[in-house]
């Protein structure tokens, strides 16, 4: 498959997650999550227990902050800055400016290899997630534990849907900004 | 937490996504801040009471414009600069550039076309103290409106497009206070409201570098 091919399916996966499409965003997510732990195990091998960290960083920040990709915009331009920007942060805290040297303008590159072999993500996101209230944690526990889907989850707590999708969105949010400070 | 666990988690948190957020969230900040920078001249420094006379003046247009035209341009630059993988462009540079290198040539005419003794008041008018001040006091509700626009949005060179935020208010602010200011040459413009705009920009940039990272 060429890079153009790869990036026409990412997007119009992309695309019909941001219509409300969530097993076409899943299907984005999954794939996406291959790509970035490529480009960023390439950047960051001097740390390989890091890369999964990073990797559900960015997966975390593209999702809050999917509504900043505005149609027309190459999908690789957007994923990349993101990417960028959250493996600069890293790189900084590790080594100063130093490692600053190698370029990071590969854009192309991001789609151009994947790698779906995840290692062990070494930050505590469960221990972030334990931390939150009731109605955060149990539907994220439903769902991320057993897979179950919204509709299930609501059928097993006794909650509405929509107060699983609520509890869902705001304990992601809640783990964003936790993750933010803590780095 | 497995990777393939956030990702059923953040599948789950799906949801239809509007187009064109960065702009709507950023044309809402100017909404909201903006009838507040008029309402802090109407209140503490009243409009010009000859408005319908000086409205003849060409200089008063020239007065209004070019802040309004650089506030454009800034908020075309903040609403780029808050979306990752796009730059500012070159468009908004210009756009930026020529309002501010038009009013300096616009001064420099002026400056040499008046008799010696009349230049310093075609500069310091009555008052060249406070102006740049008070278009920094003026603009700071649509600093604060729309760098909050900007907190929700994921801009990678956060002192930019905090620069660009305050170019922004600085160019509303100075717009706003042309209602009330009685000056009427290049040279103060072009010295003054470039201050006046000047000063929102750089508090956008340090307060951006420090409060916009996410």
């Amino acid at each position: 498959m060429t890079l153009q091919q790869v990036e026409a399916e990412l997007l119009s996966l992309f695309l019909r997650g941001l219509d409300g499409d969530a097993r076409a965003y899943h299907a984005f997510l999954k794939r996406m999550s291959g790509h970035l732990r490529a480009f960023i195990g390439r950047r960051l091998f001097g740390w390989p227990d890091d890369v999964e960290d990073l990797v559900q960083e960015c997966l975390l920040a593209m999702h809050h902050q999917r509504h900043t990709y505005q149609r027309g915009q190459p999908l690789t331009a957007w994923v990349h800055a993101i990417a960028r920007y959250k493996l600069i942060d890293v790189l900084r805290a590790k080594s100063g400016r130093e490692a600053l040297h190698e370029p990071l303008d590969d854009e192309l590159e991001v789609f151009a290899s994947s790698d779906h072999e995840a290692s062990d993500a070494r930050r505590d996101l469960d221990g972030l997630l334990e931390a939150l209230p009731d109605k955060q944690r149990l539907p994220i526990r439903m769902v991320k534990l057993e897979g179950l889907s919204v509709a299930e989850t609501a059928r097993a707590t006794g909650l509405s849907e929509s107060a699983v999708k609520v509890g869902i969105h705001r304990g992601l949010k809640a783990l964003a900004a936790r993750l933010r400070t803590a780095s | 937490m497995k990777t393939d666990q956030l990702l059923d988690l953040l599948a789950a948190d799906t949801r239809v996504v509007a187009p064109n957020a960065a702009a709507r969230r950023l044309a809402l900040a100017v909404l909201v801040g903006l009838p507040v920078s008029v309402a802090i001249v109407a209140w503490d420094y009243g409009f010009r009471h000859d408005l319908a006379q000086v409205a003849r003046a060409p200089m008063f247009w020239v007065k209004l414009l070019f802040p309004l035209l650089l506030a454009m341009a800034a908020f075309v630059g903040a609403q780029r600069l808050a979306r990752p993988g796009v730059p500012a462009g070159r468009p908004v540079a210009l756009g930026l550039a020529l309002p501010v290198l038009a009013v300096w040539t616009l001064a420099l005419v002026a400056w040499w076309l008046a008799p010696a003794v009349e230049r310093p008041a075609l500069l310091w008018g009555q008052t060249w103290r406070s102006c740049a001040f008070s278009i920094g006091f003026i603009a700071l509700p649509v600093l604060v409106s729309s760098m909050l626009a900007l907190k929700t949005l994921a801009p990678t060179r956060p002192g930019w497009a905090g620069a660009a935020a305050g170019a922004l208010a600085g160019g509303a602010g100075a717009a706003v206070y042309a209602l009330h200011c009685p000056e009427l040459t290049a040279p103060f413009l072009a010295v003054w409201y470039v201050l006046g705009m000047a000063l929102p920009t750089v508090v956008g940039a340090l307060v951006g570098i420090r409060c916009l990272r996410w």
